[in-house]
């Protein structure tokens, strides 16, 4: 087949469904992805508000905290300052992307090759989406969720609910896990075990050992608070997870509202870890199947102008020193590092070859692509793959900025010292577990006052922002429904920096 | 691959959201409200509008690490800095200039929350506390009258249009050609006698087939049939509305202070509501005065100012000039309310007092007269006041008010006591 997909800036539904089956063609036989079913939505802008507003999902539970995100949307909206987004796209099977009625036939095409063929197939291949979400069950779950919060609602007041999603919320960030859990072992197995284990004391029985004195009274103390800490799990840096499963107070419904806030959590915690990678993925595709759709002239060269320069506003990095610079715009910075690396496949320089020997030259880009697609995530692509080559044309240049200090240092530019330097810090900007503090769970002080000891390990001294911690604590502590505390160390030398308390509130009522 | 289109799901999908946030931030929303009212004008006080509001109460807290400590960020198109260049440190780190840390919440300082004018006009009310105003009666010539307006194929038994269904019926009767009950008759009779005549059997039986084919006919086509049923149509119609003026007279002399004016204002602003909900058209009219009255337009009754002696009665005079001018009696409700310090020229009082009985009171359906004074100040009732409650006149009203919290009360208040009022002079 070929002919030009569509002519103009008017489209349907078949001309929908002619420009999916040509993208599709490119998509999967040329490049090789492989992506979940698709399923298109047309959604009017109003829609598009309203999804903006809790997070994407088509199907959410109601809280005010979206509302307050919709009247911030709106306002920046209506009053020019945003455009609103061409594409939503959601990681499930099928894969539902949005696109707006308003789109011309041109950006129809580029937004299902970036988010129904691009995204799509980074959520499917991507090892962090694998781990950490269930993209066949989240329309379910969301579902679920809405409908159990409502009945929630009407069972136990708004009020209450409300209370409880706020603390939830809150605690949000710190509600995933951060590596894949270990299986629960099933019975059989743990009997297993078991046998094994008395078997092997059987073995190794000596009467001997038995006459050694005991530890005495105080030790038993402290075994007896330390088996229930690994009862517990401690540490256990999951709060919301802690929370859900051991505070003392909590009514099912409340454990059930924590767990489906943490799940929510969860589902959305790879986005955030892969912001660069995915955006950097979906704009790679879209550029290489718009250029082939072009070179095949299944669209006019006025709409792969169009494309162009839609294309180019989407992958401008500003400079630190424009007024429109906001950090680093992850399309732009996912598509540089998506075209070096197609670059340095097909024709690496020497440089290329002492940087990255594993893929110079390697010939073949997407199934190099392919494969760093499902392996990494944003801090260590990042740290594998920026080459001094796309360092020196972004200028990339790192500060060392330390308040003793009453000026900033130039710590490293794009020179042969700086390479590594540059690259290091840049992926620790994208390394969760330096960006988010590390906050853990610690002690409970199970035969005292059952007071919750949480620790900040904060690194390099960075200590939490302490009012907005005080707040989370607060929230902490009526979840609780005892005091609790968070103790801020130091993570090289565990030297106490700060401490908050807060006791518990009103209530959570149950 | 399915494409679906949702356009025409239900929009809105965040409307409880929406009301979520604004209950939550219902406190707040209702300063910035009182804020927003005090610069509008009396006319919009029920228009839809933005109000500003601050961003705490309403934050989302989350762990995050604070501004201090070693940070070591990394930034795009170096021009010409080396290793080990020293710099300015941008004003404000962690916001705008340098680029803040990945992670940070940017704070934002306020939101702007779009009101529709039912919102904004609930929490106006709300502020002060308004119950429902339904309940309250004032005399209103405005009601509902019906009207008969055609026929309709629906409608309740009780107006069914005999004479119009009968008339269907007619037509559809001949249109179809149901035979007359005269015609049966006939063809009977005919069949009758030929069978008596028993001529020959060939006629008998076409004769009972014709009379078989009419029998057929009358019972397949009805008498009345329900597409004939019209029913008389009646229409709600609003019977001629009478039109409502409201008088503003305030006393702008140096003795009033921006707080009382406030006071004014606000009272001003209720009166307008309430007569707005009772009227389809209110018309204000605006005059101030010192020692002589004159008509001015909003924005100068309130912000301008004048210097002079206080003389109510020129303003009395003033109105009842417009009043005979513009608002014809039989076809205007007169609502007169008249803001002042009460301190009024003694030697006037008395021909105010001749004024108010004399025309102003008769033809006003209510006269309000409001006495502010700045808070914390002596309450003995003015010179004016002193005149106004010899009156002894059910049409007017006076209280003194010298909190803004106070309006709301009082102005309950006095509709109270209208309301017995005219109970007792119907």
């Amino acid at each position: 087949m070929s002919g030009l997909l569509f002519e103009g800036a008017e489209w349907s539904y078949d001309t929908i469904q002619r420009i999916h089956d040509a993208v599709s063609e490119i998509a999967l036989g040329e490049l090789g992805l492989n992506v979940y079913p698709n399923q298109i939505e047309v959604i009017t802008s109003e829609q598009m508000l309203d999804a903006y507003a809790s997070t994407g999902m088509p199907i959410f539970y109601q809280h005010w905290s979206f509302g307050k995100n919709f009247t911030q949307q709106e306002q920046l909206y209506r009053k020019g300052a945003q455009g609103l987004a061409y594409e939503i796209v959601i990681n499930s099977s099928p894969c539902i992307s949005y696109i707006m009625e308003g789109n011309s036939a041109t950006m129809q095409t580029l937004v299902i090759a970036h988010a129904a063929f691009g995204h799509n197939h980074f959520f499917k291949n991507n090892r962090t989406f694998l781990e950490f979400t269930d993209a066949s069950g989240i329309l379910d779950y969301l579902k679920f969720a809405k409908a159990y919060i409502a009945r929630c609602e009407e069972k136990y007041g708004e009020a209450a609910v409300e209370k409880l999603i706020d603390a939830a919320h809150a605690l949000q960030s710190h509600g995933v896990h951060r590596s894949p859990r270990r299986k629960p072992m099933d019975l059989a197995s743990e009997e297993a075990r078991l046998n094994e284990r008395r078997a092997y004391q059987a073995q190794i029985f000596n009467e001997l050992w038995s006459t050694l004195p005991s530890a005495g009274r105080r030790g038993s103390d402290k075994k007896l608070a330390s088996d229930a800490e690994l009862k517990l799990g401690l540490p256990e840096e999951n709060i919301l997870f802690f929370l859900e499963r051991h505070a003392p107070k909590l009514a099912s419904w409340q454990r059930e509202i924590l767990r489906i806030v943490r799940l929510t959590a969860q589902y959305l915690y790879p986005q955030r870890l892969t912001k660069v990678m995915n955006e950097g993925t979906a704009t790679y595709a879209h550029y290489r199947i718009m250029q082939r759709l072009h070179e095949k002239g299944r669209i006019s060269d006025g709409s792969y102008f169009e494309f162009l320069s839609s294309h180019t506003n989407v992958v401008m990095q500003p400079a630190f020193d424009h007024p429109g610079f906001s950090g680093f715009n992850p399309y732009a910075l996912g598509f540089a590092m998506m075209r070096d690396i197609e670059r340095i496949c097909l024709k690496p320089t020497e440089e290329d070859r002492v940087w990255a020997p594993d893929i110079a030259g390697a010939g073949d880009p997407m199934a190099v692509l392919r494969d760093i697609w499902a392996n990494f995530r944003d801090d260590s692509f990042i740290a594998q793959y920026l080459s001094p080559r796309l360092m020196r044309e972004l200028r990339l240049f790192g500060i060392t900025d330390d308040p003793a200090q009453s000026e900033l240092v130039v710590s490293a530019i794009h020179d042969e010292r700086g390479y590594r330097r540059v690259r290091r810090a840049l992926a620790r900007r994208y390394d969760a577990s330096h960006t988010d503090p590390m906050i853990e769970v610690a002690r409970v002080d199970l035969l005292g006052d059952r007071r919750l000891v949480l620790e900040h390990k904060a690194a390099e001294g960075r200590l939490l922002a302490a009012p907005v911690a005080r707040k989370v604590l607060q929230h902490i502590a009526d979840l609780w429904g005892y005091e609790a505390e968070l103790l801020e160390t130091d993570a090289a030398t565990g030297a106490a920096l700060a401490t908050h308390n807060a006791k518990p509130g009103a209530r959570l009522a149950a | 691959m399915n494409i679906i289109d949702r356009r025409l799901n239900p929009n809105g999908k965040n409307l409880p959201n929406r009301q979520r946030f604004l209950r939550r931030a219902r406190k707040i929303v209702r300063e910035a409200v009182r804020q927003a009212s005090a610069s509008r004008g009396i006319r919009d006080i029920d228009g839809a509008g933005v109000v500003v509001i601050p961003g705490d109460g309403i934050d989302e807290p989350f762990f995050h690490l604070g501004d201090e400590g070693l940070r070591s960020p990394v930034f795009p198109g170096n021009k010409d800095f080396v290793e080990g260049d020293r710099l300015r440190r941008p004003l404000g780190r962690g916001s705008g200039g340098g680029g803040s840390g990945a992670g940070d919440g940017k704070s934002e300082d306020q939101y702007e929350i779009a009101l529709s004018a039912a919102e904004f006009l609930e929490f106006f009310l709300e502020d002060l506390e308004l119950p429902d105003l339904e309940r309250r009666k004032l005399s209103t010539t405005e009601t509902k009258g019906i009207r008969r307006a055609g026929y309709s194929t629906t409608g309740s038994p009780a107006s069914v249009s005999v004479s119009r269904t009968m008339r269907n019926s007619l037509s559809r009767r001949i249109a179809l050609r149901r035979p007359k009950a005269a015609e049966l008759v006939e063809a009977e009779a005919e069949l009758e006698r030929a069978k008596e005549e028993s001529a020959d059997g060939d006629k008998v039986a076409v004769l009972n087939d014709v009379l078989e084919r009419m029998r057929r006919r009358t019972r397949v086509v009805a008498w009345i049939d329900p597409i004939d049923i019209r029913y008389r149509r009646f229409e709600p119609v609003p019977r001629p509305t009478a039109q409502a003026v409201m008088f503003c007279i305030m006393d702008v002399s140096a003795s009033m202070s921006e707080t009382m004016k406030d006071l004014a204002k606000r009272f001003f602003m209720l009166l307008y509501v309430f007569l707005n909900k009772r009227y389809n058209k209110v018309d204000i009219v605006f005059i101030r005065h010192t020692d002589e009255a004159k008509e001015v337009d909003e924005q100068t009754f309130f912000h301008g100012t004048e210097s002079g002696g206080t003389r109510i009665s020129p303003a009395l005079i003033e109105m009842r000039r417009i009043a005979r001018e513009r608002y014809g009696q039989d076809q205007w409700n007169i609502y007169a309310a008249q803001a002042s310090d009460g301190d009024n020229d003694p030697r006037d009082n008395l021909e105010t007092a001749a004024l108010l009985t004399g025309e102003i009171l008769p033809m006003s359906q209510y006269y309000a007269y409001l006495e502010t004074s700045d808070p914390g100040h002596g309450a003995a009732p003015s010179s004016l006041w002193r005149a106004y409650e010899a009156l002894h006149n059910p049409v007017l009203a006076q209280r003194a008010v010298s909190r803004r919290e106070d309006i709301y009360p009082i102005f309950r208040e006095l509709f109270s006591r209208d309301e017995s009022v005219r109970g007792k002079s119907a």
